[in-house]
């Protein structure tokens, strides 16, 4: 083969072509980034999965006394933070548009002190838009000195609109080692302890 | 060096660059890439091959007998990833390479410097992902799907993986920039699109497919990479990030990878069954229009990998639904085959029967493929070696069969020797009998609730994976054999005609076996009648 042969139309197209798919693999290598974007707001918007985790405001509901929703509370610990977590309930009956509180115990179990994020969860997820948390220990990192325990609130309302198809909600959380803000805390600390260095 | 080549050529039109550093490392000529791709494949198949070794060896009886969990991870994952990258993909480039050009009349592959490049990344792609073995901490052993947060806690092995399969993915986005280019710009005047070999279109489809995904893939190592390394939170859920996401980018590169791996087959069936049929291929215009509808559909199915993740009804049963789709083209493609063969003269050399075994056994696999994809019962087989029966009889029986078939099937043209037929029979036979034994019982298991990648099992898996078992040692004897049909072929085979099989049609066959270093030079007078598909008056 050799240019000579190919006329320099086609050395020029194959250029062309060249260029044009090295766009569309650029353009692709992008799309796997704003995936990120998209997924949130396919979660949030098209599903209805809340992702952010922020406060919603509990006001504007009337209370439903007819009817009863079971809350199922679990805590669980990611294996790379050594804390002990659980709810101090374990389930709740309460009324659709009513403010209640629930209570969750952490205790952190190494030797420094770490800060911690949890990451909470709801199923069936078809009922997660319906559970408002209008306070929630999860919305801030939660810093734990060695052997420090901690109650902890959170004040939710499930939204009346809460399918009737629903008779109950697990709020799940899971508790994460928040890395740098740790070795963060690790440093300040240290520069406390030996403030000439 | 292109002027250098030029005026040499020009002189003696055959002659090869002399030295093994002109002739293989700075070649630029489609058939010696060709061959390169398959030297390369061939030795990665033994590497995968011998890592499913251990895997099978320690899952032969329950318990733990001969290696430590993390290393059975370590294979699993290494299998998984060598034989899919290092493997089944450059088999089909080496195939594409060798072929296209001579299929469509062109002298060479459009851009050959790049073709050249592509190959010899892929060499130091594989030394980097096979070190991993010899480094503190281990190989990847996440799994080949490389799902965080498993896949980025082990050593440095992450970063190696990652840049590896960097190395991969540009290796196969440049190959297959280039069978674009020479498919859409180097055709002989009068071959037109819909006079092509399936496989030349087949290719073309693959080639879009893997410039759209691969990108996607690197993206998403890459978010592996800087979470690991550079403090990113893309799926970490302590800072905000969702590991489901990471499910949903690899599986939308993932489900169109393994079409990827497939459609060449299909193109390759579709050139050897009309061959030995006698017969043109029945209904072109179909197989052309059902490899486009399954190469798009491969977009938009991808959450059927991802079904117990917790996704909504509705997206649960919109991938259902889409994936079922999928069997309506490929249930075209299986139809037209045996309908090509039906009322045909046919024989049963060596190509033909891989071909024939190819159909029956990946319709297998694609049959478990549709029960996977009803959601109510992939709760139960999700994760179970059903899956795994499922994918290697589309990969192992499907596209590794279509890729023997295919060497046999050409053989003749590249080194212009026949094979010895009786030995490839039994080649043939031997690999049917014991593939089956392999993997057919992992349906068993999986029904029975065996998980994957696991190095110990409840005893009462423990017979159906000792059968599984023999046959893995079985297919091991394989590669040996192929080797030596081959290795004999080259040296004492029966010259073969240049028209090496009776009923071969297709521009390659034009030209003499063993075919001259450079083909079409001038380009052919494209007749009708020398295509392969015989009668293109549609």
């Amino acid at each position: 083969m050799s240019a000579e042969n190919a006329s320099g139309d086609a050395v020029q197209r194959n250029q062309r072509l060249l260029t044009r798919a090295l766009i569309v693999c650029g353009g692709m290598f992008l799309f796997g980034f704003a995936c990120v974007p998209l997924y949130r707001i396919a979660c949030e918007h098209v599903f209805k999965n809340r992702i952010y985790n922020t406060a919603d405001s509990g006001k504007g509901f009337a209370v439903d006394e007819s009817r009863w929703v079971t809350v199922q509370f679990v805590g669980n610990v990611n294996s790379q933070l050594d804390w002990s977590f659980a709810p101090e309930q374990v389930t709740m009956r309460v009324h659709p548009g009513a403010v209640n509180d629930a209570w969750y115990d952490a205790t952190n179990k190494a030797s420094m002190a770490i800060v911690g994020n949890a990451v909470p969860s709801i199923a069936p997820s078809q009922g997660s838009p319906y559970f408002n948390k209008i306070e929630c220990f999860c919305f801030t990192e939660q810093v734990l000195k060695p052997g420090e325990s901690r109650r902890m609130p959170v004040k939710f309302v499930v939204d009346p609109k809460l399918p009737k198809t629903i008779d109950t909600l697990t709020l799940s959380y899971t508790f994460y080692d928040n890395r740098p803000a740790t070795k963060k805390l690790a440093q300040e600390s240290q520069n406390a302890i030996s403030p000439n260095s | 060096m292109t002027t250098h080549a030029t005026a040499h050529h020009d002189d003696h039109h055959d002659d090869k660059p002399h030295g093994f550093l002109h002739r293989w490392v700075f070649s630029t000529n489609h058939k010696d890439i060709g061959t390169l791709y398959l030297i390369f494949s061939f030795i990665m198949v033994c590497v995968g091959a011998a890592f499913s070794g251990v895997i099978r060896t320690e899952l032969m009886k329950p318990g733990l007998q001969f290696v430590q969990p993390y290393f059975f991870n370590e294979m699993t994952t290494m299998h998984g990833l060598v034989m899919i990258f290092g493997a089944i993909m450059p088999s089909f480039v080496g195939l594409a390479n060798w072929m296209i050009p001579m299929m469509i009349g062109a002298p060479d592959m459009a851009l050959p410097r790049m073709n050249n490049w592509s190959f010899w990344i892929l060499p130091f792609a594989f030394c980097m992902l096979l070190g991993t073995l010899f480094i503190p901490g281990g190989a990847p052993a996440g799994g080949w799907t490389m799902y965080p947060p498993l896949s980025i806690q082990g050593g440095d092995s992450v970063a190696m993986m990652v840049f590896a399969i960097h190395l991969m993915g540009i290796s196969s986005i440049m190959g297959s920039i280039n069978i674009i280019a020479t498919i859409l710009n180097m055709r002989a005047p009068g071959m037109d699109l819909l006079k092509m070999p399936v496989f030349v279109w087949s290719w073309l489809i693959t080639a879009f497919l893997l410039i759209a995904v691969m990108p996607v893939l690197a993206g998403a190592v890459t978010m592996l990479l800087t979470d690991r390394y550079f403090g990113t939170s893309f799926f970490n859920a302590a800072g905000g990030g969702d590991p489901v996401m990471y499910q949903h980018i690899f599986w939308f590169f993932g489900h169109p990878e393994v079409y990827i791996m497939i459609l060449p087959a299909f193109g390759i069936i579709s050139e050897i069954v009309p061959t030995f049929s006698r017969k043109p291929l029945f209904g072109y215009q179909a197989m052309v229009y059902a490899l486009a509808s399954i190469a798009f559909l491969s977009f938009i199915v991808w959450g059927h990998h991802m079904f117990t993740v917790g996704m909504p009804l509705g997206g649960e049963l919109y991938f259902m639904y889409a994936t079922m789709l999928i069997a309506i083209p490929t249930g075209v493609k299986v139809f037209n085959w045996v309908s090509t063969m039906w009322g045909g003269s046919l024989t049963f050399e060596a190509p033909m029967l891989w071909a024939i075994s190819f159909i029956v056994l990946f319709t297998i696999g694609g049959f478990s493929g549709v029960m996977l994809a009803l959601v109510p019962a992939d709760f139960q087989y999700q994760d179970t070696y059903f899956v795994v029966a499922h994918f290697h009889y589309v990969l192992v029986t499907g596209a590794l069969f279509a890729i023997i078939g295919a060497i046999y099937y050409w053989w003749p043209k590249w080194t212009g020797r026949m094979y010895n037929e009786t030995w490839a029979k039994v080649h043939f036979w031997w690999s049917v009998v014991f593939v089956n034994v392999l993997f057919f019982p992992q349906h068993f298991l999986g029904l029975a609730g065996m998980p994957r990648r696991i190095p110990d099992y409840n005893v009462a898996f423990a017979d159906w994976n000792f059968v599984s078992t023999i046959g893995a040692y079985g297919m091991y004897l394989t590669p040996f054999m192929f080797f030596f049909i081959l290795w004999h072929s080259k040296k004492h085979g029966a010259p073969a005609a240049a028209r090496a099989w009776e009923g071969a049609r297709g521009l390659e066959w034009t030209v003499p076996s063993p075919a001259p270093f450079h083909t079409f030079a001038t380009p052919p007078v494209i007749r009708n009648e020398d295509l392969a598909h015989g009668d293109v008056s549609h």
